[in-house]
């Protein structure tokens, strides 16, 4: 019996993952492969037909642990421009107080047979430890401080459509590092795909040897902007304005606030961004949130393309598919 | 084999050929220990000098007879938490890890503060455990660093020293006060140094790894600062003061320099901390969530340079035992500490095996030292020391299997681990309580 040597007939796939953990362990191909699947994607959402069949009756659970409106409706809708049967869980920590731990909850949705668990979770590490646990293909929207990477992607995704590409680029992420999953993600991706990353804000906002993640240090906003192509910020949740991180939200804005005065210290062209929900007036001035450079809401337009890519990419590996051994 | 066929077990023992090693004594050699109602009868070097009446002889040629290890931070299940560990299972444990004295830690429900609750302990052990088990009572009432407890009457009733466990008193006062009161005891006080404010979220040691993993981190400072006030307060009043582990490069020179000055301090590290560092956590493995946390590499080789050279005291397992209900968590959410009873001799033996330091000094850090501190009779080799002992073939290879432990908590961070040195057959008081199947 002869046998095809499938490693030479068959093209790799482009993205041999079965979960979407985090940025940490893609490589600049297949980064660049989401990207280009959520060009297609933007495509598709544009026009009046949005519907595509690559997870007509599958299921999606999104399983949220915390609360979000914009990543969950953002995964929802993606979910249903692909044909995939979309159910929002907000499990809140109510269950977590009557006792159900993490684990026991995700093994009685995965005894639903989900073919895609979107998982958010307030500690770092537990969409890890779901992902063990369960049979389906698990999605990270968003853990503790540590990865947010469908952010990171749709970041990238917005940049690469105004800029072209990602070398030479500087990217400037400011503010709150500390506590941002949405900075460890995109300094990953970033520097993966060859951008200059800078880390611009307070100390007490700065994670401990920060620069062994390959990014320059700035405590100020002048030297930290200087040149820079991307002013991405970050938000201050307002329980770490009241001394315990920073003193005060004026004291905050007044250094750290992106004004025009501190936008004018990048470069012309520079453009700005924020992950959202935004605190006007207090890592952000409406004037830029709203302002000719910003492309904050564009940077939604894309998250449910880059969901979409993402939902794409792991039905490939989804168990069951028509046509599959 | 049951206890009571244990118990019955009362002819004389002559084990012979054996590497006799007691860092008390300083000695080194291939001799013979003759054992009789519990207590070490002769050590001689080469052979027996005469047979006792129908002893039992055992040929131990190239094997280790090592004092039973003395292990100083035990958590216990009961009372209150038996579903992760009685003293029957952690008994059994520790025997198998060549271990013959636990010291248990008063962080229990109810916490050991009080005499009749040492007295409880001791009765239970006796009746349920395989090896020693001395109690430390709570260093204050209800662990709540605030009021002492009765030093007098606690030790009185068994207590080895005093402690609050887990715990670290932040008011200095308190300190002050219990390490002042317990000096007309001659009670040694044991504290955890950790700063709980710096601590704060911190579930990790702080650095690159932390920042990765997106975890809070816990600096080396929060040891260090609350050691150096400890240090300056068992100065001030004169007291027996002893870290109950340390972690840190810079807390073994606050050590040393203690030491140098000729203050009654001492330390201890956990084996987990001398064989592993902090990238061990990996993706989030919560049996690697302890407290002190995993340092970076520095730290730990500071820790084996200080048992080495002796500056650190003693090893500890700091056996604790915890359940899925409390590990299989994410990282941040889980409960600090790991099982280690099994793994203590094999763990610290990887200094041996690498050259880092010698048998002597890896046993005078596991028993010799201890009983010191505890001011007990066993810790050596010796006529007319209890019969504490453990026969060890130091080259035997084995495998960790979680599966495999006697605790009925499997939070091993060893599991899958490769040691060399395997405990044979442990004697306590004389009675064998472990015997190795494949010896």
């Amino acid at each position: 019996m002869t046998r095809e040597n499938p490693t030479l007939t068959a093209r790799p796939p482009a993205f041999a993952h079965r979960h979407l953990l985090g940025i940490e362990g893609l490589t600049p191909p297949e980064i660049l492969t989401l990207l280009d699947l959520a060009e297609e994607a933007v495509d598709i959402s544009r026009q009046v037909e949005k519907k595509k069949a690559v997870l007509r009756g599958r299921t999606q659970i999104n399983l949220f642990f915390e609360a979000s409106t914009r990543t969950q409706s953002s995964f929802e809708l993606a979910g249903k421009r692909l044909g995939a049967d979309v159910m929002n869980m907000s499990v809140g920590s109510s269950s977590v107080k009557k006792g159900e731990t993490l684990i026991d909850t995700a093994m009685t949705l995965n005894a639903m047979n989900p073919d895609i668990l979107v998982v958010r979770h307030h500690a770092a590490g537990a969409v890890h430890l779901l992902a063990q646990k369960v049979g389906c293909s698990v999605i990270n929207a968003g853990d503790g401080a540590h990865e947010h990477p469908t952010q990171a992607l749709l970041d990238a995704l917005t940049i690469r459509r105004h800029k072209g590409g990602f070398g030479e680029l500087v990217v400037a992420i400011c503010g709150d590092i500390l506590h941002s999953r949405v900075a460890r993600s995109n300094i990953l991706l970033l520097n993966a795909l060859g951008a200059q990353v800078r880390c611009v804000g307070p100390s007490t906002l700065l994670p401990k040897a920060l620069d062994r993640l390959g990014v320059e240090i700035f405590t100020d906003m002048k030297s930290g902007l200087r040149d820079a192509d991307i002013v991405m910020m970050l938000r201050l949740q307002r329980e770490r304005m009241d001394g315990s991180f920073v003193p005060s939200v004026r004291e905050y804005f007044h250094f750290f606030g992106l004004d025009q005065e501190k936008l004018a210290f990048a470069k012309p062209d520079a453009l700005v961004m924020h992950p959202g929900p935004m605190n006007r007036g207090v890592e952000i001035d409406s004037a830029v949130a709203d302002g000719a450079q910003s492309l904050i809401r564009e940077q939604v337009e894309m998250g449910v393309a880059v969901r979409m890519a993402v939902l794409e990419a792991l039905s490939a590996h989804l168990p069951n598919r028509p046509g599959a051994a | 084999m049951s206890l009571s066929a244990i118990r019955a077990e009362s002819r004389p023992l002559v084990i012979t050929g054996a590497r006799i090693v007691d860092p008390k004594s300083g000695l080194d050699a291939v001799g013979s220990v003759v054992v009789a109602d519990g207590l070490i009868r002769d050590v001689a070097r080469g052979a027996a000098p005469g047979l006792p009446d129908g002893a039992t002889v055992i040929e131990a040629r190239g094997k280790a007879l090592l004092p039973g290890l003395i292990d100083m931070r035990v958590f216990v299940g009961e009372p209150g938490a038996e579903h992760r560990e009685t003293f029957a299972s952690a008994g059994q444990a520790a025997a198998a890890g060549g271990v013959t004295t636990i010291v248990t830690m008063p962080d229990t429900d109810p916490v050991i503060d009080d005499v009749a609750l040492v007295d409880f302990i001791a009765r239970r052990a006796r009746d349920t455990a395989a090896v020693n088990v001395l109690p430390m009572a709570a260093l204050t009432k209800g662990l709540k660093g605030r009021e002492m407890t009765e030093f007098g009457l606690l030790g009185a009733a068994g207590a080895v020293g005093f402690t609050d466990g887990r715990h670290s008193i932040t008011n200095a006062l308190v300190l002050r006060r219990a390490l002042t009161y317990a000096r007309d005891f001659g009670a040694l006080i044991m504290h955890h140094p950790s700063d709980p404010d710096l601590v704060g979220s911190g579930v990790m040691n702080e650095g690159e790894t932390a920042t990765r993993l997106g975890l809070p981190g816990i600096p080396r400072e929060a040891e260090i600062i609350m050691l150096e006030r400890d240090i300056r307060i068992a100065a001030l009043t004169g007291g027996r003061y002893h870290a109950a582990q340390i972690s840190c490069a810079a807390s073994l020179d606050v050590i040393r320099r203690a030491k140098k000055r000729g203050l009654a301090v001492s330390c201890g590290v956990s084996a987990t901390h001398l064989a592993l560092n902090e990238r061990d956590v990996g993706p989030y493995r919560t049996f690697y969530r302890l407290s002190p946390p995993l340092r970076d590499e520095d730290d730990r080789l500071a820790m084996i340079e200080g048992i080495a050279d002796g500056s650190i005291d003693v090893i500890v397992s700091s056996h604790d035992p915890q359940d899925v209900d409390t590990k299989r968590h994410p990282f941040a959410e889980a409960a600090d500490g790991a099982v280690g009873l099994e793994t203590l001799l094999a763990a610290a033996l990887r200094l041996v095996h690498n050259g880092e330091a010698s048998l002597a000094s890896v046993v005078r850090a596991l028993s010799t030292r201890p009983a010191e501190l505890l001011g007990l009779p066993s810790g050596r080799i010796a006529a007319g020391a209890p019969a504490d002992l453990i026969l060890v073939d130091l080259e035997r290879p084995w495998i960790c299997e979680a599966e495999k432990l006697h605790s009925r908590s499997k939070n091993t961070p060893f599991e899958g681990a490769r040691f060399e040195g395997r405990v044979l057959m442990t004697l306590v008081g004389g009675r064998t309580v472990y015997k190795d199947s494949e010896a």
